[in-house]
């Protein structure tokens, strides 16, 4: 998957559970990536961040140590 | 022949009515009927069938014939039956020899004025003037021959009154010779439909029944085809046109349609195995006895000479086609995904399942891949609809289904319809919902079009709110804002079913001032004052029911929307009764059965997460396969990974991705670069020109199997013929899982079901002979609600507590700009189904032989665009051409248009964008240029070409 299309899908991703109130935005992302993401994507999103990441949500960073 | 049931569908004569029991004689016999009805239909029920002409249970009595009088003690004269209520102690008589003399006398009236042709006539045996002169007896018409409406010549020339008959529609004719004025076909219109396409014009002897205006034949008249007048006329004045050319039927099947969500329950009425009609089924708790022009006409398909009844290979996708047998077939596949897996790895074939087909076909599909192939890559059409919808109610509800039956609309005070189009998506609610309007509950429309509904026939909506594309969570956020910081919320609902925390959370939320009408008008372009008083009417005017469809869910926020609507329902307490709830409505017939029974890569049935190990060792333990609890690829991704070139194989049953799907060249690019894609389907689909294996489909005459429509009712599909291709559709999914090694042994899709039943918890009372008995039954079916459940969430939620989500609109990234300034917006059409390959194949293309598309006069002036002209649409994914049809249902910056057509491929410009939490492609919002043109564009050429050159077929060696 072309890496924009990867940053643009876990970002949107990130940006709802920004809006959500509580401190565990980044549990939930991770949660969600956990039970919809495919390992292969998951992977890929973290390959992705190990390279710096650019362009990732911080959310994202924060939620990818629970993949 | 256990599978053909015998309707008990009498005519009773007038509705059925609900009231306190009231008991009455009736030539002797005591009967005891509610309140309001008629005396007629007591009769009936108690078996006594008064003769009748112009009533009918479908519509109210008008009165007219006065074929139906009777006697009744301490009334003067001879009242009809027909407009007579009942009341307690009244003793009718229905026979005797006054009341016998006048039907004869009336009889003889309408037989003086009607051709006697009966052997000839489409209608022979099937009349119900011919069956009324043999009931009363009726040996000699004394009237000598004068004026007519029947013959085509007098005896000074031809005759005035004679009206030649009305061919226009494809499926009905109209023939005014022979008609007896009762009105049955009027009041269908106007009291089932609701389309009012009918009049009675002039009057006394000149009247005539007629379609529109006096220019008007049927076809160009305001009619839909729906058919409900066909079935209500007495006579063959409106006939079938299958039942002319073939005869009456013989014999006749319950089933259910097989088009949309709605379900409506069919009888496929047949002589020997060939079809000659659809009626709709009076007992059918869906659509009670209506139907559309799909399901009712378009059934020709199914014999369609464009049908494959072999199965086809080829190597590779540039060769012709090789007819082939079964056998064959199933090896080539069998060896080509064995040898993918051995060469890219377990992961590198996955299945898309049907939303068309059985729950019990997609059933066998999913386990296919969870336990033949290994893997989750499992995925359905639902993907591209419905799964925010999935995703949105399964997080505030804790279901993902809707909550209410369909004659729940029946209850409903206000209805506000979200981004769907009932009178061309869901025709018979779109009837139902109409006639509750027109009993006066108010309608509330959020939609960028002017659809229909807004204003037609006797119905017209208080409020239409024409949103900009993409902003529906604004939308619903200010009428939620409204609701809160006006204080019209129902406290003590929130307080007793939801959870108070988290509600006082989403209150601080919604209360802020960035959510107002007044803050967001400038984006959504409502007018604040229209959103407030659609807020206001929502939450005050009664019980509130809303019906949305993929206007909400094919959105980058499409989740959060249906996550909105949610909050919405909790909010105004609009949720576990009668006449309220949330109600998607499912565009194909299955979408609800496909997501129920575990299509989902990330779900095994019944709406379980694969990481789950109780729920996994269930299904291990029956099929002896262990399950991978990762969840797999959704259909976008298996796309992306197979470009990526680690996704190689597909099974595609029932489906055409390449034109149902956005984006259209990424598509094509996806399946390209596959090795082995094997479709399943009725007909060479788009898909199909990039497949390597086709596998030739069943329809839905030719299987047995169930359907769940958007109400949850899971109801019965027969076979009422044998499958053309050799095997129901069930059967080849066994035989390519036999192949590659399964040793399944169904022998009957019952058995399928037993098999669902016994592993998912919401279907576990679940059977064909329950079925049966009922005729059909809404999940959850099981020892807690044995009977099903018509209402979810009456008690309390099925999570517990309804919770309140804070829904903060996020824009889209697809954006106007100078390259693209107009927002292009997809649907469709009455006459259509999805990508047309059924209703392409029917005489419905009389309605809609193309694409078009819908721009503002204001748009098309800027670009000199007129009426009728050849446009090419373009956005930054790709582009096509069409014709451009100039109607201010849209709003100046919005254009719309279907995507039923292959020639238009309306996907090759939409976008890869798709909802946050699912991949939902974002089809409702693309931004886009519009320009003239002289006809199709390179890519459609190149496009029609490559389709041609990979639809060659080399017949099989004799
Ligand atoms: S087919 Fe339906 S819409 Fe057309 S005239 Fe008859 S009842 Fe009305
Ligand atoms: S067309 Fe049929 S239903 Fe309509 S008035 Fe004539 S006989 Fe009655
Ligand atoms: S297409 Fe839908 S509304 Fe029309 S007959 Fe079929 S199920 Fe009913
Ligand atoms: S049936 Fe009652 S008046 Fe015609």
């Amino acid at each position: 998957m072309s890496p924009e299309k990867l940053i643009r899908m876990a970002n949107q991703i990130a940006q709802f559970f920004h809006t959500q109130p509580g401190t565990d935005q980044a549990d939930r992302v991770a949660a969600h990536l956990r039970d919809f993401w495919d390992p292969s994507m998951r992977a890929a999103l973290k390959a992705y961040a190990a390279d710096g990441g650019q362009g990732l949500d911080q959310l994202v960073f924060e939620a990818l140590p629970q993949l | 022949m256990k599978d053909f049931i015998l309707p008990n569908d009498r005519d009773l004569g007038t509705p059925a009515r609900e009231g306190a029991p009231v008991t009455l004689t009736i030539d002797g016999f005591d009967v005891t009927v509610p309140e309001g009805t008629s005396v007629m239909r007591a009769a009936a029920e108690a078996g006594l069938q008064i003769p009748k002409l112009c009533a009918t249970d479908s519509v109210e009595a008008f009165g007219s014939c006065r074929l139906c009088v009777v006697e009744i003690e301490g009334r003067r004269g001879t009242p009809a039956s027909c407009t007579t209520p009942v009341a307690p102690g009244m003793i009718v008589r229905t026979q005797s020899a006054k009341v016998k003399k006048i039907r004869k006398g009336v009889m003889e009236l309408y037989i003086s004025d009607h051709p006697l042709d009966c052997l000839t006539c489409a209608a022979n045996g099937d009349c119900e003037l011919q069956d009324m002169a043999g009931v009363v007896g009726l040996r000699d018409v004394r009237y000598t021959p004068g004026q007519n409406h029947f013959e085509q010549r007098a005896a000074t020339g031809a005759n005035p009154q004679y009206i030649p008959k009305d061919d226009s529609n494809p499926y009905f004719s109209y023939d005014p010779a022979k008609c007896i004025v009762c009105s049955r076909c009027v009041r269908a219109c106007e009291e089932v439909q609701g389309t009012f396409a009918l009049t009675i014009e002039g009057r006394g002897f000149d009247s005539r029944v007629s379609a529109g205006g006096p220019k008007d034949d049927f076809l160009t008249s305001d009619c839909v085809s729906c058919g409900a007048c066909v079935a209500a006329c007495p006579t063959a004045t409106l006939q079938e046109k299958s039942v002319i050319e073939l005869g009456t039927p013989e014999r006749s099947v319950i089933t259910t349609c097989a088009y949309c969500g709605v379900g409506c329950s069919f009888k496929a009425e047949l002589n020997g195995d060939e079809l000659v009609r659809m009626t709709p089924y009076k007992h059918g708790k869906a659509n009670r006895g209506h139907s559309c022009v799909k399901g009712r006409f378009a059934y020709g398909y199914a014999s369609h000479s464009d049908r494959i009844l072999n199965p086809l290979i080829r190597d590779k996708i540039t060769d012709p086609w090789q007819e082939v047998s079964w056998e064959e077939a199933m090896r080539f596949a069998a060896d080509r995904l064995r040898g993918l897996q051995d060469t890219y790895g377990k992961k590198s074939i996955g299945v898309i399942t049907s939303s068309r087909c059985t729950n019990e076909e997609t059933y066998l599909v999913q386990k296919l891949t969870r336990s033949v192939f290994g893997n989750n890559n499992t995925d359905t059409c639902a993907r591209v609809c419905h799964s925010p919808t999935g995703y949105g109610l399964g997080q505030t509800f804790g279901t993902s289904a809707g909550t209410q039956d369909f004659d729940s609309v029946e209850h409903s005070d206000v209805v506000l319809v979200i981004g769907a189009n009932p009178t061309d998506g869901h025709p018979v609610f779109a009837s139902r919902l109409k006639k509750r309007l027109r009993a006066g509950a108010k309608l509330i429309v959020v939609d960028p079009r002017r659809i229909d509904l807004v204003k037609s026939a006797h119905v017209a909506a208080a409020h239409h709110l024409p949103l900009r594309p993409g902003t529906n969570v604004a939308v619903v956020s200010a009428m939620a804002h409204v609701i809160v910081t006006e204080g019209l919320m129902d406290e003590a609902f929130i307080r007793e079913r939801c959870d108070w925390d988290e509600f006082t959370e989403y209150a601080a939320f919604i209360s802020d001032p960035r959510h107002s009408p007044e803050a967001t008008a400038l984006l959504t372009g409502v007018p604040a004052e229209d959103l407030r008083a659609a807020a206001r009417l929502f939450a005050t005017g009664g019980n509130g029911a809303i019906y949305y469809g993929l206007g909400v869910t094919e959105h980058s926020q499409g989740s959060t929307t249906v996550m909105g609507i949610a909050n919405l329902a909790m909010l105004t307490g609009n949720i576990g009764r009668k006449g309220v709830g949330v109600n998607p409505l499912r565009g194909q017939n299955n979408v609800q059965g496909s997501c129920d029974m575990g299509s989902f890569p990330h779900e095994l049935p019944g709406y379980r997460h694969v990481k789950n190990a109780d729920v996994r060792a269930i299904f291990e333990t029956l099929w002896g396969t262990e399950i991978d609890p990762e969840p797999g690829l959704r259909i976008p991704n298996m796309l992306d990974a197979a470009v990526a070139g680690t996704f190689k194989g597909l099974y595609c049953q029932g489906e055409d991705i390449l034109q149902s799907d956005p984006d259209t060249h990424h598509v094509q690019a996806g399946l390209a670069a596959m090795e082995c894609v094997i479709v399943h389907d009725l007909f060479l689909n788009e898909t199909a020109n990039y497949a390597h294996v086709f596998l030739p489909g069943s329809t839905f005459l030719e299987k047995d199997g169930t359907f769940t429509n958007a109400e949850r009712r899971i109801n019965r599909v027969r076979k009422v013929m044998a499958p053309r291709n050799g095997y129901a559709d069930w059967e080849v999914t066994q035989l390519l899982a036999n192949a590659m090694g399964a040793g399944w042994h169904y022998t009957h899709p019952a058995q399928i079901m037993d098999e669902i039943a016994a592993t998912t918890p919401s279907f576990a009372n679940v059977s064909y002979d329950l079925l049966e008995e009922r005729g059909s039954v809404q999940w959850p079916c099981n020892d807690a609600s044995p009977d099903g459940t018509p209402l979810m969430h009456v008690d309390g939620f099925v999570r517990g507590k309804g919770r309140f989500i804070v829904t903060e609109y996020i824009a889209t990234d697809e954006r106007t700009g100078p390259r693209f300034p107009l927002l292009l917006t997809t649907g469709r059409i009455l006459s259509q189904y999805n990508v047309g390959a059924q209703t392409r194949r029917t005489a419905n293309v009389v309605w809609h032989d193309e694409d078009v598309l819908e721009i503002h006069p204001n748009d098309a002036e800027l670009r000199g665009i007129e009426d009728g002209a050849w446009v090419k649409l373009a956005s930054r994914a790709g582009d096509t051409s069409l014709r451009a049809k100039i109607t201010d249902r849209v709003s100046p910056g919005v254009v719309y248009t279907t995507f039923h057509h292959p020639d238009t491929q309306a996907n090759v410009i939409t976008t890869d964008f798709s909802d946050w939490a699912t991949n939902c492609p974002e089809y409702k919002v693309t931004a886009v240029q519009v320009g003239l043109s002289n006809g199709p564009t390179a890519w459609q050429r190149e496009y029609a070409a490559q389709a041609t050159q990979s639809r060659r077929i080399v017949p099989a060696a004799e």
